[in-house]
């Protein structure tokens, strides 16, 4: 009970981007002229944001089976980086919950998982499949209310995004302060901004998130002894 | 096809991809007993870079050219940086900063 109060408390950041997404995600396919277990299917086996809504325009223009299959794979490339992290985490965790953690992993859930601390009294693996089953209940609940009642929801919302942004900020400041080499963030930066400027808007986060584990890679004996120095102190 | 087997398909097809995209690390190294060393050493320090890129992404939108030059989003990226930096509460900082772009955007710009 602690680690799903725990988990609550560490969910509060990212509610906004899941309510006010997911609501919106439903108004837009409703308006499309899907019905709300549309929304319900999407979000139950799709559970990807910015590609449900991205799907919606495929759908309605018909586009053929393969390029959704293609355009869905590099939309969502990123998360194949997240889950370099949490291999070994979620393998103890185990059972049932194994896969479900592997395939229930979003930006969102990500950037808790990375910031989170964990207090001595709550069980952290229990915590993180609170955290990520709580995201995934929460982004279906709300997607579906928003098929179904979402227009009468509607008032002027613009912006309410951000908080998304404001949330993945705060993590950049606390990872800032806490970790040894700022290196990784660095390089992470630099990558974005170049291929931002090189690719443009659409094209740029495969080639920044590759780059950056080159450049990682690379730069692996300058950064680990660092870590490695601080350890040893 | 009729609209509703397309509609099933398509969103079949994109579950499935998905799936494959979340999944891929841990078919490829879920299996071994030991991670390779490199594969650990990403796992620590990627989260950082790609925390930072996600945040770029977040902000692809803005247009630096022509007014109001993405300063909507940069003045509140700075309030939260600062709120963060100075209080150290995070759901100050994002409720200033989002406060603060949905004013902007609705007065200034």
């Amino acid at each position: 009970m602690k680690s799903f109060r725990f988990a609550c408390k560490l969910i509060v950041p990212v509610l906004f981007s899941y309510i006010f997404v997911g609501l919106a995600y439903g108004i837009l396919l409703h308006q499309a002229g899907y019905g709300a277990i549309w929304a319900f299917l999407s979000s139950v086996f799709i559970y990807a944001g910015a590609m449900q809504i991205v799907m919606i325009s495929l759908m309605v223009c018909g586009a053929p089976l393969i390029s959704i299959a293609i355009m869905t794979f590099f939309v969502n490339a990123r998360h194949v980086f997240y889950g370099i992290g949490y291999i070994d985490e979620f393998k103890k965790i185990g059972g049932f919950k194994y896969p479900f953690m592997a395939l229930t992993m979003t930006d969102e859930t990500y950037s808790v998982l990375c910031s989170a601390t964990y207090p001595a009294d709550v069980d952290k693996h229990k915590t993180m499949f609170y955290v990520q089953l709580l995201c995934y209940l929460l982004w279906i609940c709300t997607s579906t209310l928003g098929a179904l009642i979402g227009e009468l929801l509607t008032c002027n919302m613009d912006g309410i995004g951000f908080t998304a942004t404001a949330f993945f900020v705060t993590v950049v400041v606390n990872q800032w302060r806490e970790v040894d080499s700022h290196l990784p963030a660095i390089v992470g930066l630099v990558s974005a901004l170049v291929f931002f400027f090189a690719f443009g808007t659409d094209n740029f986060i495969l080639p920044a998130l590759s780059m950056s584990v080159i450049v990682l890679v690379i730069l692996k004996d300058l950064i680990a002894t660092r870590e490695e120095d601080t350890l040893n102190v | 096809m009729s609209d509703t087997a397309y509609s099933a398909a398509a969103i079949g097809i994109a579950a499935i991809m998905t799936m494959l995209t979340r999944g891929l690390p841990y078919l490829m190294f879920g299996g071994k007993k030991k991670l390779p060393k490199i594969v650990t050493y990403l796992g620590e320090v990627l989260s950082p870079a790609i925390m930072i890129i996600l945040v770029v992404y977040c902000l692809r939108d803005i247009k630096l050219t022509t007014f109001p030059y993405g300063l909507a989003e940069l003045i509140s990226v700075v309030l939260v940086v600062v709120m963060q930096l100075w209080k150290k509460n995070i759901l100050l900082s994002i409720l200033l900063g989002t406060a603060c772009y949905m004013i902007l955007i609705r007065t200034v710009f």
